[in-house]
């Protein structure tokens, strides 16, 4: 076992515990799914070694990282273990390219060639033009690439993503979302994403697992949970609308269906994976006015109360799910055969490469 | 054109009033620190001056309070920050009474501090007397009894100043370096270090003029020499008693040494803590 081996057991406070099991190959992309409270912080103190385990055992590369029982447990600097941190943590003190430098030179790399290190990794991120900046003067998503040049500079046994994408806005999130994509595939070793955003775990991960509680409830693919979600708090979570197609010039034509929609994101081209948040999609009584590049006529297929919000799947020509409160639900008296408008702004729609 | 119009209307200066009953306590409290200047100013015997402050006892008193001050300040640095570290970042048994020990010579009598250094490090004192007899080495009546002196009454400004800095600074920073693998130095060094020098520097400034201005202490435990012990504070106290226009001579040229260094630091590093 090459990657990451781990049954978390720890607590924070009184009245919360985490315990969890995560195995993740070197290659593969896991991503931990769950709301805030849910245990994602700990999880990543206990991975990086800010909080030791109280039982269980943390291996990764075939090392052992900790392990209560033998009464093991190597400090954050022994564990190669990459963090990008959500607000990213980057030292302003210092410029770009010595930021992504701290690593190879706190192993014990000369300067000269740390910096020819740290070089080729601020190249691969497109950073060069802003190598001798200085960190606090960087927009957003110009952090969040330091932030992950920072990290892989150290060659780590691991890649952790802690809401790498949080902090930015919409239109910075899919860009980011996308170079991510892109180095996470560069990275060889095993990548855990942990997020609360369910876009972001179904189009980076291979494989998700659903955090609730400190308990891990389901795992499996996005499909697998989309599917079949194993609880109503997943059936929410995953209510994200996963669609597949081609993106031409923010035309997308789409694989199993064929409605067209239009997204603002032009940048991505050929196969795409398709995600539409289910509050995304506003339904109108008649044609709505202005205009919505994406809007059609359709009927309400199911309707079903979930929590705070109400689902309703639309029938043909497309089937979506829409999140709406129970108070529209009565004010635009849905049920199902109710004939409906549905739009989306075209900025809604977010795609991603399809991975082959 | 254009021109015209920007002649014909000036700018507008706007200025909100402060209200007249902080104008006026506000300026009762300048003026405690203004009138002490004023009458130092009024006696000062302008015709002699120079002739006074180039005066043997005021060269060595002014080389000697330099040298002690800086050398006191180094010291400072090189003891206080590693202090100021364990007492943020670490947990030990009786760390709440060591914060309170040290900084105790904030609001001891110096005459108290120098007393009790006299009992520790004095030809009699329970390190003194074994490190004379080891050694010969003798502190009171050395230029090292006023540096200790001059350590202890100013160290407190420069490890509050920084230990507040390290609990403020956000720990979180130091966890990120630790996690690229540096260890706990190399963060010190490399991370913890330069985001709080601001403050750093702002309680080197306040040792070192604690140190300069130093007195009480020093009188006590390492005597009144001149050129060896004799700084310009006591220089003062002592031409108080003999030679007035001395003692102002000397005192003038202590406020324009502070007054000048406070205020070059204090717009090239203070504004930025």
């Amino acid at each position: 076992m090459t990657g990451l081996d781990a049954h978390l057991v720890t607590a924070r406070g009184d009245d919360f515990t985490l315990d969890i099991q995560l195995s993740i190959a070197p290659g593969e992309t896991l991503a931990l799914l769950g709301p805030n409270g849910a245990g994602k912080s700990t999880t990543v103190d206990a991975l990086a070694g800010i909080v030791p385990l109280r039982a269980g055992h943390l291996k990764l590369a075939g090392r052992s990282l900790d392990v209560p029982a033998q009464d093991h447990f190597s400090p954050p600097e022994d564990r190669s273990i990459g963090v990008v941190f959500q607000d990213y943590l980057l030292f302003d003190h210092l410029s770009v390219l010595e930021n992504v430098m701290f690593g190879p030179l706190a192993s014990g790399l000369r300067k000269q060639t740390a910096r020819t290190v740290a070089g080729r990794w601020v190249k691969a991120l497109d950073l060069g033009a802003l190598a001798h900046r200085r960190a606090g003067q960087l927009s957003g998503g110009q952090a969040q690439r330091v932030a992950l040049a920072r990290a892989l500079a150290t060659e780590p046994d691991l890649l952790l993503l802690d809401e790498a994408l949080a902090a930015l806005d919409v239109r910075t999130r899919s860009e980011l979302r996308q170079v991510l994509s892109r180095h996470l595939a560069d990275f060889d070793g095993p990548r855990l994403l942990i997020t609360h955003d369910p876009t972001d775990a179904f189009l980076l991960a291979d494989r998700i697992a659903v955090l609730e509680g400190g308990r891990i409830i389901q795992v499996g693919s996005s499909e697998d949970i989309r599917r079949r979600p194993a609880t109503p708090y997943v059936a929410a979570l995953a209510g994200t609308n996963l669609l597949r197609g081609m993106n031409s010039n923010g035309s997308l034509s789409l694989d199993d269906y064929a409605h067209r929609l239009q997204t603002a994101n032009t940048s991505v081209k050929g196969p795409v994976l398709i995600t539409i948040h289910p509050t995304a999609i506003a339904l109108h009584p008649t044609q709505p006015s202005g205009s919505p590049r994406n809007s059609w006529r359709t009927t309400v297929a199911t309707v079903e109360p979930l929590g705070d919000t109400t689902r309703i799947t639309l029938a043909d020509p497309l089937a979506l799910g829409v999140d709406i409160t129970p108070a529209a639900t009565a004010a635009l008296k849905l049920s199902p055969g109710t004939p409906i408008w549905a739009s989306i702004k075209a900025t809604e729609i977010a795609v991603s490469p399809a991975a082959e | 054109m254009k021109d015209r119009v920007r002649d014909q209307q000036p700018r507008r200066r706007v200025r909100s009033r402060a209200p007249w009953q902080l104008v006026v306590l506000g300026s009762i409290g300048a003026a405690v620190f203004v009138l002490p200047l004023v009458g130092l100013a009024t006696r000062t015997p302008w015709s002699r001056l120079v002739e006074l402050v180039s005066s043997d006892i005021v060269v060595d008193a002014l080389k000697l309070s330099v040298t002690t001050s800086l050398i006191a300040a180094l010291i400072c640095l090189i003891v206080g920050v590693p202090l100021a570290w364990l007492l943020a970042r670490t947990e030990f048994p009786g760390r709440r009474v060591l914060r309170s020990i040290v900084t105790l010579p904030m609001v001891l009598p110096p005459v108290v501090g120098g007393a009790a250094l006299l009992f520790a490090l004095g030809r009699r004192g329970v390190v003194g007397e074994p490190l004379n007899e080891a050694t010969g080495f003798l502190l009171p009546f050395s230029m090292w009894g006023v540096v200790v002196a001059n350590v202890f009454v100013a160290m407190p400004f420069l490890v509050v100043t920084v230990e507040g800095a390290l609990n403020n600074l956000n720990a979180r920073y130091e966890v990120a370096a630790a996690t690229l693998g540096a260890s706990r130095l190399t963060v010190f060094r490399r991370v913890t270090l330069p985001m709080i020098a601001p403050s750093l520097r702002a309680g080197l400034v306040l040792a070192w003029a604690r140190a300069l201005g130093e007195f009480g202490a020093t009188i006590t435990f390492a005597g009144n020499l001149q050129g060896r012990t004799q700084t310009l504070p006591i220089a003062v106290f002592v031409a108080l008693e003999s030679d007035r226009d001395t003692a102002v001579a000397i005192s003038l040229v202590l406020v324009v040494v502070s007054l000048v260094v406070l205020m070059v630091l204090r717009d090239r590093w203070w504004s930025r803590t």
